[in-house]
């Protein structure tokens, strides 16, 4: 408490570096005012600079969008999950995708032995993607496709689902991840090189604004870059950088900002100290409206809004009591409420250990309900304006997340900076230093290096790994194969081979060998041929040189 | 196997697709600090490209790192090679999100110790020095 005289060891930092004093008052919150601010940088929900929300009534009109992250075996394993999820209450769909699917080799590729349909659903061609979402209602349970490797051909594949189903691309809304930035930092499900896998982002941009208006090409993910070891504060302002990097692709191509920036949404992490994470928030979504307002010169104030999807937080569970990771889950939740999310998509308990049983994913999902429905989460915007510390902080992280974006434009720029391993070297550094301050007990974990037991035996129900699965997805990919005309599917890749190698937007003709049945290996295939294959950069360079001497 | 006048050696690979290398990248860095000269493979090698790393390295240790839950199949794939390129008397260590029912099965394989997730960084350096150890007698 504040009766103690602050000698150092009393000095408490929260993961930004940020000092947390013993006490705030109005004097905090004067002495932080971020440097250009607005008069008033609170404001109101549903306005400029959106600190409060970005909607006026927030979840008083619509409670935050459930979407709870699945995906396994092959498209009918996937599809009966989906429909269990919806079931349940999930009011949007989050799809996970297998290894080979996400770096672009078919069920029966030789680099996809052992992996086809474990971590996520198999698709190949078309006719799996027309089976995964077979009797769902995706204009009203909205998709969220999670791959970024293969997003262009994905996003091809699910515009032509949808179409053949009938829905009107003008209106069909949904969103793919689709941030190949920050596969090179983690998540590592890249496969070109950094210049033209920009440059299919660029593409699906394009085609969308003018296309498919309402569904969102990218979402932005600080998600990945905080899991890799970033702090909260580095995990927005690199997912700002990238997502300017990729609003400068779109105004490259002759977009008006207002023409797509409105379409542009985000991904980050939840786990961490409660304020701070929920400060993040607030201070994140003030941030981007200026970024958008003041250098992109946006009018529609729908382009500055910050548009997230709070999720996951698996970094901050445990393989220790895994029962414990409920009881975190919970207060990730709240964070998320707390934090003016319009989708929220909570982690597992028993995420540490395997894909997620149907009950853990229940849990999760009565986990959000009960905020909702119990709890009062939903009856007022923004609860906790005002509060002299979360004012504070939030624009102490302003500053910080400012800093750190105006760094990396001064050592030159997001991209040069991915593309050498700067980033990635820096991020890995920030998880060693976490891990070592994990093991000396100077980070505190409950279960890991504090309040210990004795374990039981595992506790978790693992997911079963169904070969026959795999069996039954190679055996249709041959018969889909069998049934398509190879002139038609030869002229197809020949075309996006052609475009490929050109400038024009390649989405036109991976649609066009999307409709032929070719499949994602194939189309894969002709692209890598044209770009090439990304190498990572050796951020352990230094220390090899080091040891050889 | 180890000379005595150099460094012990570990190739770091991350086999097959999976592309957390969080856990990599920090046992990476633990164990160059810890005195080893380590090679950090990058994502996605296959089987082929890991014993072909490990025998230009000269590693003494052949480390993987595996999240995807593919830890069998790649390794039983990786155990045909080691033995076809002769690497059968180096320290063969597997870590990751792998769960305690497999252990055996990968001894049985060939994979002279497992770490799991929560393994601290001062006990997989212990368990190399000591199972190198072993070795060099």
């Amino acid at each position: 408490m504040n009766t103690r005289t602050e000698k150092d060891e009393d000095r408490r930092f929260n993961e930004s570096g940020i000092e947390i004093k013993p006490l705030y008052t109005e004097a905090e919150v004067a002495a932080s005012k971020v440097e250009n601010g607005e008069d008033d940088d609170i404001g109101a929900p549903g306005q400029y600079p959106f600190t409060r929300g970005i909607h006026r009534e927030m979840y008083r009109k619509r409670p935050w969008t459930m979407r709870q992250y699945t995906g396994f075996g092959n498209a009918e394993d996937t599809n009966e999950r989906f429909k269990y999820l919806i079931a349940t209450g999930n009011t949007g769909l989050n799809v996970a995708f297998d290894l080979p699917t996400q770096c672009g080799f078919d069920s029966d590729d030789e680099m996809a032995k052992g992996e086809v349909g474990r971590v996520g659903m198999a698709i190949d061609t078309l006719k799996d993607m027309e089976i995964a979402f077979d009797g769902i209602d995706i204009q009203n349970v909205t998709v969220s496709l999670t791959i970024n490797g293969t997003a262009a051909i994905m996003i091809a594949m699910y515009l032509v689902m949808a179409e053949k189903r009938g829905f009107d691309l003008k209106g069909l809304r949904g969103t793919c991840q689709n941030d190949i930035l920050k596969e090179f930092v983690g998540r590592g499900t890249w496969i070109y090189p950094v210049e033209p896998s920009v440059r299919l982002v660029a593409d699906t941009i394009e085609y969308c604004a003018q296309n498919a208006p309402l569904y969102s090409p990218v979402s932005v993910c600080g998600y990945h870059i905080r899991e890799s070891g970033a702090t909260p504060s580095e995990e927005i302002a690199h997912a700002f950088c990238i997502a300017k990097a990729y609003l400068d692709e779109g105004l490259k191509r002759g977009l008006e900002i207002d023409a797509f920036a409105y379409r542009m949404s985000f991904n980050f992490n939840i786990f961490g100290q409660f304020f701070e994470q929920i400060c993040k928030f607030r201070a994140g979504r003030r941030l981007w409206a200026r970024i958008l307002k003041k250098q992109y010169g946006a009018k529609n104030a729908k382009s500055m809004w910050l548009r997230m999807i709070a999720g996951g937080g698996g970094s901050g569970l445990t393989i220790e009591q895994p029962e414990n990771n409920i009881v975190r889950g919970a207060y990730y939740a709240l964070i998320s409420a707390l934090s003016g999310a319009q989708t929220i998509a909570l982690c597992c308990y028993d995420e540490a250990y395997t894909i997620p049983s149907p009950k853990a994913q229940r849990l999760s999902l009565r986990t959000m309900q009960i905020l909702i429905e119990e709890m009062g989460l939903t009856d007022t915007v923004d609860p906790l304006a005002g509060s002299y510390y979360v004012e504070t902080l939030t624009n102490q992280l302003e500053t910080e997340i400012i800093r750190i974006m105006d760094d990396v434009e001064k050592r030159g720029g997001i991209i040069k900076l991915i593309s050498n391993g700067e980033i990635q070297a820096h991020v890995s550094k920030g998880a060693y230093e976490h891990q070592k301050q994990l093991e000396s007990g100077e980070f505190r974990k409950v279960g890991v290096n504090c309040h210990e037991i004795e374990e039981e035996d595992q506790v978790v129900e693992m997911h079963p790994y169904k070969i026959e699965d795999v069996e039954k997805q190679e055996a249709r990919l041959k018969k889909v194969k069998q049934q398509r005309d190879p002139a038609v599917i030869g002229k197809a890749l020949e075309n996006l081979g052609k475009a490929a190698n050109g400038t024009e937007n390649i989405m036109p003709f991976l649609i066009e060998a999307v409709k032929a049945y070719a499949t994602v290996g194939e189309m894969n295939q002709v692209l890598t041929s044209v770009f090439g294959r990304y190498r990572e950069p050796d951020i352990f360079k230094e220390h090899a040189n080091v040891a050889a001497e | 196997m180890m000379g005595k006048t150099r460094k012990l050696r570990i190739l770091l690979a991350k086999p097959g697709l999976d592309g957390h290398d969080v856990g990599a990248k920090i046992v990476a860095r633990s164990l160059i600090d810890a005195g080893f000269e380590v090679r950090y493979t990058g994502l996605r090698q296959s089987p082929e490209d890991i014993v072909i790393a490990a025998r230009d390295f000269e590693a003494d240790v052949i480390a993987l790192s595996i999240l995807s839950g593919s830890h069998l199949p790649i390794c039983t794939r990786l155990k045909v090679l080691i033995d076809e390129y002769q690497l059968s008397d180096r320290l063969w260590i597997a870590g990751g999100n792998i769960p305690a029912e497999d252990h055996q099965s990968l001894h049985q394989i060939g994979v002279d110790a497992v770490f799991n997730t929560s393994t601290s960084l001062s006990d997989i350096v212990a368990a190399i020095k000591e199972k190198a150890s072993e070795y060099a007698n």
